[in-house]
């Protein structure tokens, strides 16, 4: 089948079942993502610094054209793998092609991607035309087309007019705007944005975020963007590929990556989800009981039979937690810790016993619960996910 | 509002300025100013003089060729002396920088080494190498490629060798600096865009050193221009320079007024070049401000 080539990953680690599923089930969920060579594809590509090996055993293909980020904590290795398409650094074992081509011998300089850095990177000595129009200069474009080009990709980026000045005579925002017009001029095969929003202030980013989206849609580029923003992940990327030390934990969607977490690691690190520890006390073909650590019961829908006695987590979103009379189902007894008021929303820190809290983050409805009040919360059989006793999802 | 000191108060800046500033007006700017009155005192004899006032110092600097020409020629040497250093310069600084090798601090070290033996010691090793029996003029007589000692001290070559000596390490620190200063984002960017690294450096590092260049070059050119010992030791009387015919006129001739004019001649004459320099090379030194 076509689609294989397509964001595929080969056994990340120990816990493929979730990774792979997720791959799979949004594959046959896209039929417009038939064959042709991935824009970039990275097979089993290992990166050492020295002894630390900061990435092992990635692999991902990207279709063309599709926006993907590479999601995770510091450290993680996010930027390891950016600068490894651009060849500014090297692999020590695996391939990377772009376009089919593989690239382990090709010089940085005859990659041809479009790079935008965290620091912007714009050259201090040269103005804004000579930044934008350095990469048409080194690619021997005639200079009325440079003329032409460097014209279009400042009117992308909404700063028409700015050839003349000096990057230090422009804001944060702007400055990286004119990276971004660098980086895209000289139609690159790939785009790689390197954290390209965490210099700017919030509203900046808010602003960025959806003009960088807009570019890469008109362009069509294929772009890979590096964040530990999950905000900015789940509302840019076509497909997110979370990290953790080295490895990838999961590839999907962002609904995929959000609703049903691979991994723990992945529950946790993308909207702090609820994690109830427990044993199965009954299960069949679609329900298990288990009996939290925290002592109460519940129901929950299962992808397949499990094992009475088998430790498992339960999975729960914030925001599909129901508290007070709307908890119907699932209905834990506890006593509020904490409350914060959003609004629209309110969030209660909820102590369930056995030294477990959970968090609900709900719609305001009548009257706010106090701190020390009483209080049930609850939620669906088939609101949570459930993760076996290595944290990958049972499915 | 709380009364008393802030950390930004004037009172106290100028307190903590007041020490370096009366060193300065005692040390510096009174003596130069004793210096300036000087020149217009009369020239009776070696060693006498008295308080009428004259032109006849400045007017005989201004006519005398004599004067002229050491003057030139000490701006000669100190121009030359400045380039090479430039030249010979960049490459241990590009170096230094460049190099993956863990310990740099190491190489650093080594460009301070110099300077833990006397300057004047330093200098004087160079007899023992340019001199008629030192080592250059003796291995090739061993060698036989010469049948007599080459005159090697004692030239404008050897003046200007011992000023490169004794200047090269400023220079490498000055471009060292502005080196280390370069964001080496900037440099993958260029490369990413296209660039080999021989033109990422004409593109981005060689412009963004430039300051460091040119601070260097002005250092090396007063000093050069400024010094004293080097020609003294290494130059004959022929191939002094300007600090050495002020010696001179001072320690020998005995004239003070005379010797009072040539030393502002100098200070101006470097200073006026400074000062025109550095507003010349302004335009880079803002151009570096951006890049750190
Ligand atoms: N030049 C280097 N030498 C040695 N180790 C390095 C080097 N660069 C990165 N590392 C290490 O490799 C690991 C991955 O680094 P990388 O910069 O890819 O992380 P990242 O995911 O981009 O993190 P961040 O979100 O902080 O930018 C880190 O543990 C880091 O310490
Ligand atoms: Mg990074």
């Amino acid at each position: 089948m076509p689609d294989k080539l397509t964001d595929q990953t080969s056994k990340p680690r120990p816990s493929p079942a979730g990774a792979s599923q997720a791959v799979a089930g949004s594959a046959a969920a896209r039929p417009g993502a038939e064959g042709g060579t991935p824009a970039v594809e990275f097979r089993d590509i290992d990166i050492a610094y020295g002894k630390f090996v900061a990435v092992r055993d990635f692999s991902l293909a990207i279709r063309r054209g599709s926006f993907v980020t590479l999601l995770g904590p510091s450290g993680c290795g996010k930027t390891t793998i950016l600068r490894s398409i651009a060849g500014l650094v090297d692999i020590s074992g695996g391939q990377i092609s772009i376009g089919g081509r593989r690239v382990d011998d090709v010089p940085i300089y005859k990659r041809n991607i479009g790079l935008v850095f965290q620091s912007y990177a714009l050259f201090p000595h040269k103005n804004v035309f000579d930044n934008v129009a350095f990469g048409l200069k080194y690619r021997n474009v005639p200079k009325a087309d440079i003329q032409r080009k460097v014209r279009q990709a400042l009117e992308m980026v909404r700063l028409p007019g700015s050839e003349k000045k000096l990057p230090s005579q422009l804001s944060g925002g702007q400055q990286q705007r004119i990276a971004l017009a660098r980086a895209i001029v000289f139609e690159p095969e790939v785009l790689l944005l390197d954290e390209p929003l965490s210099a700017l202030d919030a509203n900046m980013r808010e602003e960025m975020r959806v003009e960088i989206k807009k570019i890469q849609k008109e362009t069509g580029i294929t772009a890979i963007f590096v964040t530990h923003d999950q905000e900015e992940a789940l509302s840019m990327s076509d497909r997110i590929v979370v990290m953790n030390a080295g490895a990838v934990e999961q590839i999907g969607t962002p609904e995929e990556v959000y609703e049903t977490p691979a991994t723990a690691f992945v529950a946790d690190f993308l909207g702090k989800a609820n994690m109830l520890a427990g044993t199965v006390s009954a299960a069949d073909q679609q329900t298990a009981t288990v009996s939290l650590a925290a002592g109460q019961t519940v129901t929950v829908a299962s992808p397949r039979a499990l094992a009475p006695g088998a430790a498992v987590t339960v999975v729960v979103r914030p925001q599909k937690l129901a508290v007070g009379p709307a908890a119907t189902s699932n209905r834990l007894a506890g006593r509020v810790v904490s409350t914060s008021y959003l609004g629209s929303s309110a969030i209660y820190e909820v102590d369930i016993g056995g030294r477990t809290t959970i968090r609900a983050n709900t719609p305001i409805s009548g009257k706010i619960a106090r701190e020390g009040e009483a209080i049930d919360v609850g939620f669906g059989p088939a609101d949570c996910v459930l993760l076996d006793e290595n944290g990958s999802r049972i499915a | 509002m709380t009364r008393g000191w802030t950390l930004y108060d004037p009172r106290l800046a100028w307190i903590l300025v007041a020490p370096v500033l009366l060193l300065l007006i005692f040390f510096l700017l009174l003596p130069i100013a004793v210096m300036a009155v000087y020149t217009f005192f009369t020239f009776v004899t070696a060693g006498v003089e008295t308080s009428a006032l004259t032109l006849a110092n400045w007017h005989e600097f201004l006519t005398d060729a004599y004067y002229h020409g050491f003057l030139i020629k000490t701006l000669r040497v100190g121009a030359v002396t400045a380039l090479i250093c430039g030249v010979l310069g960049y490459f241990p600084a590009y170096f230094i920088w460049a190099t993956t090798f863990k310990h740099k601090w190491l190489l650093l070290l080594l460009l301070i080494v110099p300077f833990w033996i006397s300057f004047t010691i330093r200098t004087f090793s160079w007899i023992h190498i340019l001199g008629e029996q030192g080592l250059i003029n003796v291995t090739l007589l061993k060698l036989g490629l010469i049948d007599q000692p080459m005159q090697m001290l004692y030239t404008e070559g050897a003046v200007i060798m011992g000023l490169l000596h004794f200047l090269l390490p400023y220079m490498i620190l000055n471009v060292y600096v502005s080196l280390e200063g370069i964001d080496r984002t900037l440099i993958a960017a260029a490369r990413s865009m296209g660039c080999t690294s021989a033109q990422a450096f004409r593109e981005v590092t060689l412009p963004l050193s430039l300051p460091g260049l040119a601070a260097g070059l002005l250092l090396c050119f007063v000093l050069a221009a400024g010094s004293y010992v080097t020609p003294q030791l290494l130059g004959s009387g022929r191939d002094a320079l300007f600090g050495n015919l002020i010696y001179d006129t001072i320690m020998g001739q005995l004239n003070w007024p005379m010797g009072a004019t040539l030393s502002i001649v100098l200070f101006v004459v470097l200073g006026c070049f400074a000062a025109l320099y550095t507003r010349y090379m302004g335009m880079s030194q803002i151009v570096k401000g951006l890049g750190g």
